[in-house]
């Protein structure tokens, strides 16, 4: 089973190499993983993409919520949550394949965020899906260059008779 | 409070304990508010100051081991006798990689230590300086925690968290990395009274209701065993575990942690269960009907193969550390707690009525577990010699009044003493499990002589692991730490070749291992050393030894082919046991 973590950490030096540590020295995968200072600088927020059976990911989860600096992981896979990944893509733009890029990226509400005579450098955002299928299309003219954040996500809020669904 | 350099002023006069102090002081007074008498250590150039601080220290006893891992070692065997946690200062680079196999042992075992290294100045961290070394990097695995300071404003809030998460939860080691200019800096002490730390709050009162479904099972059992493990040991837990396993007349196997925490002696007892465990142990566990495992976390060294480990019995699993609940084996009711907290809340809520009905339901239990009793282990001998289980049994029946430490090495030794040494209570067992350190024995006994020193301490040991740490022979002698050291000599590696000779054919590839004279190596150090070769020497020498000032060594030459049995095979479940060479189950 794929799933998406979210867990809070105080925010000090060593604690993505504790965690990091914790899935090599384990033998855990990890898919991706973001990670950045919550409102409160005090804090990080990681989100990670974990493979593994459930009996795998009850252990992910209880390992790392034992390390001191880890104050809370959540599971958030799936409709709890909201996820975004942005991809950078530099493609080849040559004189007949330009107005199929720019037709391409504004279906995807992409931006051209750099443009030489020779590369158009795109930016997309949206949930993992939408990613994949915008890098399947811009694939055949030529990508030169790609980079992928990772994945981060939140919870969704859900207001039914004043209480919150999680 | 007497002065030094670095006490340069009061700062608050009204109030005498806010004063400014170096780094170097302030660990010492640290130590002195946690309550900590004996510390282990070696020192080098990045500790300096600190061993400055010690030469002016009268409330802290020091002791220079002789190599860094007897301290470690030494203090994790304080820390096992006492429950109290061990303190060790080393320098940097060379100083503090030599924790490492020490550091990993605590982690395994979880019991209490607290190590702190020196460390290069932080200006001069990450340029690879003179003994400088990554020991936060290196250790972040194997310790429970570890801090490097990186000023001294944070030192007495990250001494304090370190006891804390030392001795609480599942114990176990945490570092704290000094750098040099650290120990200079100055501040003023305040010692903090709270902790804050939210992402550690481990769990120790057993859920209620889990606790109220183990009870049931408990009741309805009719062929219940008791698996004692560490965390009985180390919760103080094992009054509890008695009182339960009389109640409930259920009987107890211990794991090699949780050797002690139930009476040897007992009738109720079955002694030691796994890979080296008793016959009827073993069978007990494959044929029970509930499983009741109290704080051992399902090693593989306990279960043999998974698949196949007691295929029959529902399984109530209590232990602090949820990460050991359903890793190895899925459990029917887990209670996450520690403990004597979840014994005593259980003790408290049997029903009377339930518990006389389900007495009855385990008499024949019972009598099938006595029948299987009389299976032994054969012991074969090839010669004349004398036969390690002799001489250990013999150690057992002169000591067995007393109230002696027995420490162990790693090996054939450790496992005939865990058999046959019947423990009647905790924390008289110091043994290395989980990591299997050779060389484990003899400092961690040093440590358990100097949290007791009018204790008997003896180690047990193989004439290969003593060869490991045999240099705290000297701290020994000096500090007149009278560990009695007994050295079952077969001029082996013997539980290697054990598996060399089942597996390998016979091949004993660099298992013949020789050593120095004993006795005359003991006697260069300054110390006593006898030889044992025959059966009658046995006990008058133990004697002998035990009323020698000073440590003793006592070389017993002893056959050389005997095996340890019972042995079940790596990858065999737990009832698949070997009872002798000739003998195949």
């Amino acid at each position: 089973m794929r799933r998406t973590l979210s867990v809070l950490v105080e925010n000090e030096f060593g604690v993505l190499s504790r965690i990091s540590g914790l899935f090599s020295g384990r033998g855990f995968n990890i898919e991706s993983l973001t990670v950045a200072p919550t409102q409160d600088p005090a804090y990080s927020r990681l989100t990670l993409v974990t493979t593994g059976s459930d009996k795998v990911i009850e252990q992910i989860c209880k390992q790392l919520n034992k390390l001191i600096n880890v104050i809370k992981v959540t599971d958030i896979t799936g409709e709890i949550s909201i996820d975004r990944e942005i991809v950078l893509v530099k493609v080849s733009a040559k004189e007949e394949t330009r107005s199929e890029i720019l037709r391409i990226s504004e279906i995807f509400d992409g931006k051209i965020i750099d443009a030489t005579q020779k590369y158009y450098t795109i930016e997309v955002s949206g949930d993992e899906y939408r990613i994949k299928s915008f890098i399947e299309l811009v694939k055949p003219l030529g990508i030169k260059e790609m980079v992928r954040s990772g994945k981060v996500a939140i919870t969704r809020e859900m207001q039914v008779n004043g209480v919150k669904a999680l | 409070m007497t002065k030094t350099k670095t006490q340069t002023k009061t700062v608050n006069l009204s109030d005498n304990d806010l004063q400014t102090f170096s780094g170097a002081r302030i660990i010492l007074e640290c130590l002195k508010k946690e309550g900590v008498k004996d510390i282990f250590g070696y020192p080098g150039g990045a500790v300096l100051p600190l061993y400055e601080e010690i030469f002016h220290c009268k409330e802290i006893k020091h002791y220079l081991v002789r190599h860094e891992q007897g301290a470690v070692h030494a203090a994790e065997g304080y820390a096992r006798v006492t429950g109290k946690p061990g303190v060790v200062l080393v320098t940097s680079g060379p100083g503090a990689c030599n924790t490492v196999t020490g550091i990993t042992n605590a982690y395994y075992d979880g019991y209490p230590i607290v190590v702190f290294t020196g460390q290069v100045s932080s200006s001069l961290i990450g340029n690879d300086a003179f003994q400088e070394a990554d020991i936060v990097g290196i250790t972040r695995p194997v310790c429970k925690h570890n801090y490097l300071v990186k000023d001294v404003q944070d030192l007495p809030r990250i001494i304090k968290e370190a006891f804390h998460i030392a001795t609480t939860g599942k114990p176990g080691p945490v570092l704290i990395d000094l750098p040099k200019d650290v120990l200079g800096s100055v501040m003023e002490f305040k010692y903090p009274e709270t902790i804050k730390l939210p992402g550690y709050n481990p769990t120790y009162i057993g859920h209620p209701v889990q606790i109220n479904k183990a009870l049931n099972m408990l009741y309805n059992a009719e062929r219940p065993v008791i698996l004692s493990g560490g965390g009985v040991v180390s919760s103080d837990a094992s009054e509890l575990v008695v009182k339960i396993a009389k109640a409930f007349k259920i009987p107890v196997a211990n794991t090699l942690m949780g050797t002690g925490s139930f009476p040897g002696e007992d009738d109720l007892s079955l002694g030691l269960t796994g890979m080296h465990g008793n016959y009827w142990a073993n069978l007990a566990i494959s044929e029970c009907d509930v499983l009741f495992n109290i704080g051992s976390r399902f090693s593989d060294r306990v279960t043999g193969d998974l698949d196949r480990y007691c295929p029959k019995a529902k399984i109530i699993h209590v232990d602090i550390d949820p990460c050991s609940i359903s890793k190895n084996v899925p459990v029917d009711i887990p209670i996450v707690g520690c403990a004597k907290n979840v014994l005593s809340d259980m003790i408290e809520n049997i029903d009377k009525k339930e518990l006389e009905k389900s007495q009855k339901l385990r008499a024949s239990w019972l009598k099938q577990i006595a029948e299987w009793k009389q299976m032994k282990p054969k012991s074969v001998p090839k010669s004349d010699k004398l036969t390690p289980q002799q001489v250990i049994s013999k150690i057992y029946e002169v000591t067995k009044n007393s109230d002696a430490l027995v420490a162990t090495e790693v090996g054939q030794h450790q496992m005939w003493t865990a058999l046959l040494y019947k423990f009647k209570e905790p924390r008289r067992f110091v043994s290395s499990g989980g990591l299997g350190t050779m060389g484990f024995g003899f400092p961690s006994a040093m440590g358990a002589q100097v949290a007791y020193p009018d204790r008997l301490v003896l180690n047990i040991a193989g004439d290969g692991s003593i060869q490991m740490n045999i240099q705290e022979l000297a701290t020994c002698v000096e500090y007149k730490l009278p560990v009695k050291v007994c050295v079952i000599n077969n001029g082996y590696l013997g539980m290697v070749r054990q598996w060399q000779g089942h597996f390998y054919n016979d091949n004993y590839s660099e298992t013949l291992i020789s050593g120095p004279d004993f006795v005359k190596l003991a006697e260069a150090y300054g110390a006593a050393g006898f030889r044992v070769t025959k059966e009658e020497e046995i006990e008058p020498t133990l004697k002998k030894a035990i009323e020698t000032d000073g440590p003793v060594f006592i070389d017993f030459i002893v056959e050389p082919m005997e095996a340890v049995y019972p042995w079940v095979l790596a990858g065999d479940p737990i009832d698949k046991i070997l009872l002798g060479d000739s003998e195949k189950e």
